[in-house]
């Protein structure tokens, strides 16, 4: 039973190894009910590993992940789909299905692939457009005749379109101009401020980590090493931190 | 003992345990992953459009390769029993072997190799590219399951259109034999047709549609486990769809001397 002093998700001493590599080496971060995180961090840190221990996609070799309070790590498949069925995500690359029109990938997590009332979702898909500034014209389009661009825009809109609870951006700015990177921002922004979704998102750009997040955490070396509000980003105290947000080659991070 | 005179034979003796290590741990993820996809495909939801879908592109559009394939090596198959059993008069046997040959052996493992290169390959290649594109994550994050979504339909598909491609092929090719037999060998039509359908049987037909089937299991399966573990982008979508053919091939020869032998031996 969630409860509102219970944080939306926490991560409490996450370990995940590839053979011998160990990627997360005890990741502890807690992310309450509507709030937004920021995780930046070097590429090959392990960012992406976190959200998908988070989904269950991945199975940490230690440490406990709850979502609402219910534990994702060795969760049963219909537990799991109980929580996954909150979550929103869009991907780095989009992973947009290419066998299918950008109206069918929009609707896709409210039918899971079938064909059901083609003219209500097709509704439903030119909303969301709308959304993250597209127009219908692209309905039919397949996803490899869009730009890099809308192929991002498209995934955001299909992200949020089931209306999830919780939304992870994986590097959502990444590859748009700097106007659609603030288009992206905003968006990200009302998603938080006006419905209350929880947001969780990494990024290298950090004006867009500024922007959008209440906290930022750096994980470095498998572990969170800094977690503070956005403000104090660029006075952290942290040397790692430091380096990373000015973009400086020579510091502790090599 | 490193340096010692059983260090080479240590050596190899090692190298032949981790490739069988190797074969046993790859034997066992592909019986888990055959497992998986029973387990979940006979539960809803189902994916009746996936599976007709998959139909067609398993079965449909692999008819004129396999037709073709089946024309050629009837027609061939009649050609050479027919200059090789001159040579002891035993040339007028060219209809029963056609059938036998085409019915048990070559219209099965023909068309399941034509279509192991053509399907196999073309799920591998699929799957790989989503897995590398994180398109397979993706359906998980939207509640589906890519077991029951992707992968039964084209299991449930290959098993039931790979029988009919089968009857097909061999249809096709017991025809060819006859076309070249009456049109260049001159034998006679009738009597060809007669000699055809006394030597054609039902255990016979059985058997090429229960290889068929087991074939077909064996393409989807080498297919989907190879493209849903391909990892390192371009290069591992290219692995994954050569190791995909190859261990289809591998798979059909040797079900194919199984069930010859279980049936004969």
């Amino acid at each position: 039973m969630a409860t509102s002093f219970q944080p939306k998700i926490k991560l409490t001493d996450v370990v995940k190894r590839f053979d011998e590599k160990t990627v997360l080496d005890g990741v502890n971060l807690s992310v309450e009910h509507g709030e937004s995180v920021a995780i930046i961090g070097g590429s090959g840190t392990g960012k992406s590993v976190t959200l998908k221990c988070i989904l269950g996609l991945l199975t940490p070799e230690s440490g406990s992940v709850t979502v609402d309070g219910v534990e994702v790590v060795g969760a049963r498949a219909r537990d799991m789909e109980r929580v996954r069925a909150k979550f929103g995500m869009l991907f780095q690359g989009g992973a947009l299905f290419d066998s299918m029109p950008v109206w069918r990938n929009i609707t896709f997590g409210l039918t899971q692939g079938r064909i059901r009332e083609p003219n209500r979702m097709r509704r439903i898909a030119e909303e969301n457009l709308e959304r993250v500034g597209l127009g219908r014209d692209i309905l039919n389009l397949r996803p490899n005749e869009l730009s890099g661009g809308m192929q991002k825009r498209v995934a955001l809109a299909r992200a949020i379109a089931p209306r999830p609870e919780i939304i992870f951006f994986d590097e959502p700015t990444t590859g748009l101009d700097p106007i659609r990177a603030d288009v992206i921002n905003d968006l990200i922004t009302s998603l938080v401020e006006d419905l209350g979704v929880t947001a969780l998102t990494i990024t290298h750009d950090m004006s867009s980590a500024r922007k959008i997040a209440h906290r930022v955490a750096m994980l470095y070396d498998g572990r969170i090493i800094w977690q503070g509000p956005r403000d104090r980003l660029y006075d952290s105290g942290n040397p790692y931190v430091d380096q990373f947000v000015q973009g400086r080659a020579d510091g502790p991070i090599r | 003992m490193k340096n010692g005179p059983l260090a080479s034979l240590l050596l190899a003796f090692a190298a032949v345990g981790r490739l069988l290590i190797g074969l046993l741990a790859m034997v066992g993820r592909v019986t888990t992953f055959t497992f998986t996809i029973l387990a979940r495909g006979v539960r809803p939801p189902y994916y009746p459009a996936r599976f007709v879908a998959q139909i067609m592109e398993i079965g449909w559009y692999s008819l004129p390769v396999v037709g073709l394939t089946a024309i050629f090596t009837g027609s061939a198959l009649a050609q050479q029993i027919y200059t090789g059993g001159s040579r002891f008069n035993a040339s007028s046997t060219v209809p029963a072997i056609v059938v036998f040959g085409m019915v048990r052996e070559l219209g099965p493992v023909l068309v399941g190799l034509m279509v192991a290169g053509r399907v196999a390959s073309a799920m591998a290649a699929e799957l790989g590219t989503m897995r590398v594109t994180e398109q397979l994550d993706a359906l998980a994050t939207l509640r589906t399951d890519h077991f029951r979504y992707l992968i039964a339909p084209r299991l449930f598909a290959a098993v039931v259109a790979m029988p009919v491609l089968v009857l097909i092929a061999n249809s096709i090719g017991i025809m060819g034999g006859y076309l070249l037999s009456i049109y260049k060998l001159g034998f006679n039509p009738a009597s060809y047709l007669a000699t055809t359908r006394q030597y054609l049987e039902w255990d016979d037909i059985r058997m090429a549609v229960v290889k068929a089937a087991v074939f077909g299991a064996i393409i989807a399966i080498m297919g989907c486990y190879n493209g849903c573990r391909t990892a390192g982008g371009a290069a591992g979508v290219g692995k994954a769809t050569t190791d995909a053919v190859v261990s289809s091939f591998v798979l059909i020869l040797f079900s194919d001397l199984v069930i010859t032998i279980v049936a004969f031996g």
